[in-house]
């Protein structure tokens, strides 16, 4: 469960302070499947970054599964991402050299589990994710919609609690989109929250909690 | 992250730019090369030198007339007077010391030869039959001067001018003339070669008495003596030292060296020569470490994005750290490697062709070019790594 209460980001540009999130409360219970919508600059982004911990607010509280994550650490916010969040990023952030297999590897590295143990939970992935004659493919060999795959296949290696996906549809055609949408939500299915940040309306849409957001604060909140 | 996977992590980054990466370690590769090739031409310089004075006897002691200093400690100097002789007498003198086990009166000089209507002209050294194993020269044919007969007119021909006067072998017997002397040649010396810039196998000798005459001189070029222990070199010296000031009316006007003295100052000057050379190829191993630093901090800004993702899927500052430094030591392991096989086949081949240079590097030398060179890598890889490591997520991932 994610609990944000009094939630502000500011940004300074310049003498000018601009409030990307500007008191946010916020409470997503485990397992929803939630749409972030809005205009460039409304703060979506901000939100999905704040909640994946990868950006510290200047105020307010964060709590992830009843546990106040706002002060910890910053080796001890690399734990918590490491172990409940997986994110999914518009442009796939696949490390070039690295081939399919080892970016999916690359979480379970950290983790310092032992190779052989990792190379089964490897192909039992690849093989979920329908990538298993992909698996020694460098990025630049694969399709975008692979790519995709192979970027979701690393979020949830670890089974986070949490998926955060930042316009994970927003390099992909129409086709290819929908299915990694359909991917998502049904890792959703799973029991796994799902927020999904987009421009995109039909995306938006499918979500059973669409939040609209403008200037930092949430415009909407539709179930 | 374990330190296996961590090491194979960025063995994978560095294998994947192999031009970058080959050139880093070339860099690195050559200043260790250096390191060792240099310090291998010194050090050999130094063993070269120094076999070659060990040749002529460690427990030599050498007397030259006249004072080496020229501090107020000897009064006829500034009175313009010419220091005293150093005579055969005093030789003698000196031979009767206990710590003496032998001596050597040296007079050298330049005479025409003469000899089956051959004329040339030769170094002629007049001494004792004591020069033998002092200066551990040997006779291919015949003798030298007995004791009994010091005073006739014998010679020992260097192998070169035997070959040449006598090319049929048949020398000893033979008379020939030094100057306006006659001499019968009694002995042949065995080639020997160069030695300390003087070389034997062309040269004559003859009794001391004669090559005074000869050169009209009584007064000795040198005075060789060898000591009975290796261990009373310093009070030989003084011993021998006092004797002649005695002789000579309290007089101190010889200069007394002990070989071995010479022998350090010669170590000494080379190894500080070697340590200079290495120093200037330390430089060289310096430069290579900047180079990496440069290389890994465009590495830092061209994977930024990488970074950013690292940060996401949680990887800690001090891992992302980690990783970055085991590239620089990668790099720089590996060059170091690469370097001493290179350093050390190459003084192989300088041993190959200066087969009378023992150009082999120092132990310390090849440790001191890996250390440094993989401590220069480590210093190197430290700021792009903190860099790396310090990186914000969110504009880190922003960057493609």
């Amino acid at each position: 469960m994610i609990q944000l209460s009094g939630i502000t980001r500011i940004f300074h540009m310049g003498d000018q302070a601009i409030h990307a999130l500007d008191h946010i409360d916020l409470t997503i219970e485990s397992g929803e499947y939630v749409s972030i919508m809005g205009p460039s600059g409304s703060g979506k982004s901000t939100l999905l970054n704040v909640i994946g911990l990868l950006d510290r607010p200047d105020s307010g509280h964060y709590l992830l599964d009843g546990r106040n994550v706002t002060d910890l650490s910053e080796t001890e916010q690399a734990q918590v991402r490491r172990e409940k969040i997986g994110f999914i990023f518009q442009s796939f952030h696949l490390i070039p050299r690295l081939t399919a297999a080892e970016n999916i590897e690359l979480p379970l590295i950290l983790t310092g589990m032992p190779p052989a143990d990792r190379k089964t939970r490897i192909m039992e992935t690849m093989q979920a994710f329908n990538l298993s004659d992909r698996a020694h493919h460098r990025p630049a060999e694969l399709s975008g919609g692979q790519r995709q795959r192979v970027a979701i296949a690393r979020a949830t290696i670890l089974r986070p609690t949490a998926l955060l996906a930042d316009e994970p549809t927003g390099n992909l055609d129409h086709r290819i989109g929908s299915e990694v949408a359909a991917l998502l939500e049904a890792l959703n299915q799973t029991g796994t929250t799902l927020i999904v940040v987009t421009h995109d309306r039909e995306l938006g849409s499918r979500a059973q909690r669409r939040i609209a957001m403008r200037d930092g604060r949430i415009d909407a909140d539709e179930r | 992250m374990k330190l296996r996977d961590l090491l194979h992590f960025s063995l994978r980054t560095i294998t994947s730019y192999p031009a970058r990466s080959f050139l880093i370690m070339l860099a690195m590769a050559l200043g260790v090369a250096a390191v060792i090739m240099l310090t291998a031409l010194g050090d050999g310089a130094r063993q070269y030198v120094v076999n070659e004075f060990s040749s002529i006897g460690t427990n030599l002691i050498i007397v030259l007339p006249g004072r080496a200093e020229t501090a107020g400690s000897f009064p006829g100097a500034v009175m313009g007077q010419t220091p005293r002789d150093l005579t055969l007498d005093d030789a003698h003198w000196v031979g009767r010391l206990a710590q003496v086990r032998r001596y050597a009166p040296l007079n050298v000089g330049v005479a025409e030869l003469s000899a089956t209507g051959k004329l040339r002209e030769v170094s002629l050294m007049g001494t004792t039959a004591e020069i033998f194993p002092i200066r551990h020269m040997k006779l291919a044919q015949g003798r030298f001067l007995s004791h009994s007969g010091e005073n006739s007119a014998q010679m020992v021909l260097g192998a070169k001018i035997a070959q040449e006067f006598f090319p049929d072998g048949n020398a000893v017997g033979q008379r020939v003339r030094l100057g306006d002397r006659r001499f019968l040649v009694t002995g042949i010396m065995a080639v020997q070669g160069e030695s300390m810039g003087f070389n034997s196998d062309e040269l004559v000798i003859i009794p001391i008495q004669h090559a005074q005459t000869l050169l009209n001189t009584t007064s000795l070029f040198r005075l060789l003596i060898e000591t009975r222990h290796h261990n009373e070199i310093e009070s030989a010296k003084e011993a021998i030292h006092q004797a002649l000031i005695q002789r000579h009316d309290g007089e101190d006007d010889v200069t007394v060296i002990a070989h071995d003295a010479v022998l350090a100052t010669f170590d000494r000057i080379l190894r500080a020569l070697t340590l200079g050379v290495a120093g200037i190829a330390v430089i060289s191993l310096a430069v290579a470490g900047i180079l990496v630093m440069n290389v890994m901090l465009v590495s830092v800004s061209q994977r930024t994005a990488e970074i950013g993702l690292l940060k996401a899927i949680g990887t800690p500052a001090e891992v992302i750290r980690y990783i970055f430094l085991a590239e620089a030591i990668w790099l720089s392991v590996t060059g170091a490697l690469a370097g001493f096989i290179l350093g050390q086949t190459g003084s192989w081949l300088l041993r190959l062709a200066y087969p009378l240079l023992p150009a082999w590097p120092p132990l310390w030398a090849n440790f001191a070019g890996i250390a440094v060179a993989v401590l220069a890598g480590i210093l190197a890889g430290l700021l792009p790594a903190i860099r790396a490591a310090k990186l914000d997520p969110v504009m880190a991932l922003s960057k493609r």
